[in-house]
């Protein structure tokens, strides 16, 4: 008999289970059940005899997001026949479903998005401790030096919990970054120090000033220099 | 006496057998034997100098108070791009070729007048050299079947009466007068059309799918965001054909029980929002859009939303999140947008050619409609085909062509009598698929088993002169740019995956990287959150698979096979065909190149900066390249 999993770490039989809504489900050949409406991820994050499942852009408090893909699982809905991979934090848990949690092919994704940040973030230490456990010696790429993986969760804190909107992410792609509105070098009124933003973060890529806000990540284009690059054009095409 | 002009000038249609009306004495009104002129108004022929070809048609006809005897128009695209500006005389439609303004007084006194065709204006086959008159015999039409197109040469898109007089809304009627909402998804169920954005979703299970969701509202949507380098083929459909867009997007919103829908279109295709734009207010005005259309009971209305060029929203969601108002990045797609799309409300999403098909399905049937393509791709597909083609333009051909037919036929093939290398389909995210599988039927499923795929019909043919590793060089960079950020995979892999590449076309290759990239790939593909990133390594995957030696000659022995990746080019000077003109020495620009008059020169390696210069300005071969 499955067991009923309460908020991942007890377990009752299923058929004392509190919930009405119960969707049974099989995960890495375990057969168990949980209440519906969660996700896979927050259904199996403390099950115990389940791999951990990692993460770097969830928060409980905050809406999924999906953007790192580490938690990427492998699941089935045709009884085995195919499994796909999808982001484990978006999916919603669904009466039937087989999941594997940790597959060589669900590692070796994992292992190659870790090579990618380690390459963005080589020194940044919880990269670097999930590159040692995910066996990823060297990036065999060219090596950045930020701290921030572009999560967001800083700027979903920000606007969902807080409801500020202080920071956000600008720019599109590989210019993308966390800044505060126009490339300001300070954060203006709309922050109010609470330090969400620096609680949240994965990588401590954000910490609190003297000045009671937040240090937010360097930017690769402040505002100010955009502002002598445009005036340097100005006077190239003047004294053309 | 005011009411009675405003009852003149009230064109709308308030019932179903008024429409029927109106068509007739369009028709009637017309001389079945008149003369008609029209002059393709698309983009390619725009932009060579289309516009003042239409000026002077204008003037000339003014001049000669010719305006009552021919019927004069700009129409939408024609499809010969390579042969514009395009002119087209009727009724027996003489096909004119490369016209200038210049050409337009002799049109209307020998043609137009006088009955006979302008020789020089004529299209001449390049095989046979014989010089072809009409539109139906020139080999680029002849092997295409324009079931989508057809009609963009015939009507002027900013006339709703033209769609009109051409049959235009007969479908919608048809569905307004018998058909239940169950039954047109049936049809277009069983007519087997596939979604022509690319993905190739069966179209009737996505209108079913919408259809069974119960709520009061529901969203119509036209994706109209093309964004692939090479692709114009929606663009040219809505400029020339939008109200075929328009009465595909009314059934299918009477299909799903929709009264709203969106039209998202690239504001870098003015011409294209001009054109639907003109299109939405004279279908409004006709009372085949808004309240109560035709006296049916169904409402309807159309809004156009001009997208910002973002490549990124094309794929589904980030539309959805451009239209909300939002940054234009995807979200994971669980939940199908049948359920929850805009605002969370059950929207159904097609692309401009899907739509485009719909009005054709309803009046022949799906019957008909399947008959066409092969068994699991049915219709016609508008490809656009440019690059090393003789003749670039639109092609519309039946699912099932071949590679060969639709590159050495109807376009014509190679310019230069150069050697065909690859042929680059379904845009950036698509795959360059080799000579030895130019005979697979083209459809949806036999383009993804060889790595490549249908997407929105983007066809680029590359010739011996293009590097197959620059050329995925080249896709990566422009994926690497429209990617949005959100997800790892898809912004650091592309970024290492364009470093990589960037690199093996400067000679700085490592025999390793092809692992590398191949592993990036499996990244990208497994892990990205949207299609956009799953796809995203197809141009370096199938680049790998079919030419691999490529890739080696430039890893390992540092050369550029094609001579394009200039750090990899070595010129010397053959010092026996050499006659020291000096030609080289003076165009080389960092005078790398010394020798005596009328002895051999001689090249300074050290100097050159591999500009080619010399090689082009010699005039007896001398200079050699490797």
């Amino acid at each position: 008999m499955p067991k009923y999993w309460v908020s991942g770490e007890t377990s009752v039989d299923v058929d004392n289970a509190p919930d009405a809504n119960v969707v049974h489900f099989n995960v890495d050949g375990k057969e168990v059940a949980v209440s519906g409406g969660q996700t896979i991820y927050e259904a199996l994050q403390r099950m115990p005899g389940i791999a951990e499942i990692p993460a770097l852009c969830y928060h409980p408090a905050i809406q999924p997001y999906g953007a790192c893909r580490l938690c990427t699982v492998e699941i089935s809905e045709d009884g085995g026949k195919s499994f796909r991979f999808v982001a484990s934090c978006l999916y919603e848990v669904k009466e039937g479903m087989l999941v594997k949690t940790n597959t060589d092919k669900i590692r070796k994704l994992r292992k190659g998005i870790i090579e990618l940040l380690l390459a963005r973030c080589p020194n940044t230490k919880i990269i670097q401790e999930l590159a040692e456990e995910y066996g990823v010696d060297k990036p065999r790429f060219s090596l950045g030096d930020h701290n921030c993986i572009l999560c967001g969760l800083c700027v979903r804190a920000c606007q969902e919990i807080i409801g500020k909107s202080a920071i956000s992410l600008v720019n599109r792609g590989i210019y993308k970054e966390v800044a505060a509105p126009f490339y300001a070098y300070e954060l203006g009124e709309g922050c109010i120090g609470c330090g969400d933003c620096a609680f949240v973060c994965p990588t401590g890529a954000i910490t609190m000033g003297g000045n009671g806000k937040p240090v937010l990540p360097k930017v690769k284009i402040p505002y100010a220099e955009i502002g002598a690059m445009m005036s340097r054009e100005t006077q190239t095409a003047s004294r053309e | 006496m005011v009411e009675q002009v405003k009852k003149l000038l009230d064109k709308r249609l308030k019932s179903i057998p008024e429409l029927e009306q109106l068509r007739q004495s369009i028709i009637s009104d017309r001389d079945a034997g008149r003369i008609t002129v029209s002059v393709c108004g698309g983009t390619g022929c725009r932009a060579l100098g289309a516009e003042d070809v239409v000026d002077a048609f204008s003037e000339e006809i003014e001049k000669k108070e010719l305006a009552v005897k021919i019927e004069f128009k700009e129409t939408g695209c024609h499809g010969f791009c390579e042969r514009g500006p395009v002119v087209v005389v009727g009724p027996q439609k003489i096909f004119y070729q490369h016209v200038k303004p210049e050409d337009v007084p002799e049109i209307i006194d020998v043609t137009v007048l006088g009955g006979k065709i302008v020789k020089r204006l004529l299209y001449t086959d390049p095989i046979t050299n014989d010089e072809i008159p009409y539109e139906a015999d020139v080999p680029f039409y002849k092997r295409q079947t324009r079931l989508i197109l057809g009609s963009n040469g015939e009507i002027d898109p900013t006339d709703i009466e033209q769609y009109v007089a051409a049959g235009g809304y007969s479908a919608l009627t048809k569905v307004l007068t018998g058909m239940s909402p169950e039954q047109v998804i049936g049809e277009i169920t069983k007519s087997g059309l596939r979604g022509r954005g690319g993905g190739g979703f069966p179209t009737g299970r996505k209108w079913q799918s919408c259809r069974v969701v119960k709520n009061d509202v529901k969203y119509v949507l036209c994706n109209a965001d093309e964004g692939d380098p090479g692709a114009y083929q929606d663009r040219s459909i809505l400029e020339g054909n939008p109200h075929s867009v328009l009465e595909g997007m009314i059934i299918g919103a009477y299909a799903i029980g929709s009264h709203q829908g969106y039209v998202y279109v690239r504001n870098e295709y003015p011409l294209a929002v001009e054109h639907a734009r003109t299109a939405i207010e004279q279908a409004m005005e006709y009372g085949l859009l808004g309240e109560n259309i035709l006296g049916s009971g169904f409402d309807f209305k159309l809004t156009i939303n001009k997208g910002g060029g973002a490549f990124v929203c094309g794929e589904s969601s980030a539309l959805i999140a451009s239209l909300e108002g939002k940054i234009g990045e995807p979200k994971a797609k669980y939940v199908h947008m049948a359920e929850r799309g805009l605002w969370d409300k059950p929207s159904l999403l097609n692309n401009v050619k899907t739509w485009a098909n719909v009005p054709l399905i309803i009046n022949k049937g799906a019957d008909w409609y399947s008959k066409i393509g092969t068994a699991g791709s049915k219709g016609t597909m508008v490809f656009s085909l440019v690059g090393k083609i003789n003749n670039t333009g639109l092609v519309e051909v039946p699912m099932g062509v071949t590679l060969r037919e639709m590159i050495f036929e109807i376009g014509g093939g190679i310019p230069n009598g150069k050697k065909f290398k690859a042929v680059q389909t379904g845009g950036p995210s698509g795959g360059c698929i080799p000579e030895y599988l130019l005979d697979t039927p083209v459809d949806f499923d036999e383009l993804t088993k060889l790595g490549s795929m249908m997407g929105s019909g983007g066809m680029i043919v590359m010739d011996e002169d293009n590097c197959m590793v620059d050329v995925a060089r080249y896709f990566i960079e422009f994926l690497k740019g429209e990617s949005c950020g959100k997800c790892t995979p898809c912004r650091e892999g592309l970024s290492k995956l364009s470093e990589i590449l960037d690199r093996i076309t400067h000679g700085q290759g490592r025999p390793e990287d092809l692992d590398t990239m191949t592993d990036l790939a499996e990244v990208l593909s497994s892990g990205a959150l949207c299609a956009l990133g799953r796809t995203a390594a197809n141009p370096v995957l199938s680049t790998i698979r079919y030419f691999k030696d490529e890739y080696m000659a430039h890893i390992i022995n540092k050369k550029c096979p094609a001579h394009v990746c200039r750090e990899l080019i070595t010129y010397s000077i053959d010092a026996e065909k050499c006659t020291g003109c000096g030609a080289c020495a003076r165009a080389c620009s960092t005078k790398a190149i010394s020798g005596e008059k009328k002895q051999p020169h001689v090249i300074n390696q050290g100097m050159c900066i591999k500009c080619s210069a010399c090689f082009d300005a010699c005039k007896f071969d001398a200079v050699t390249r490797s």
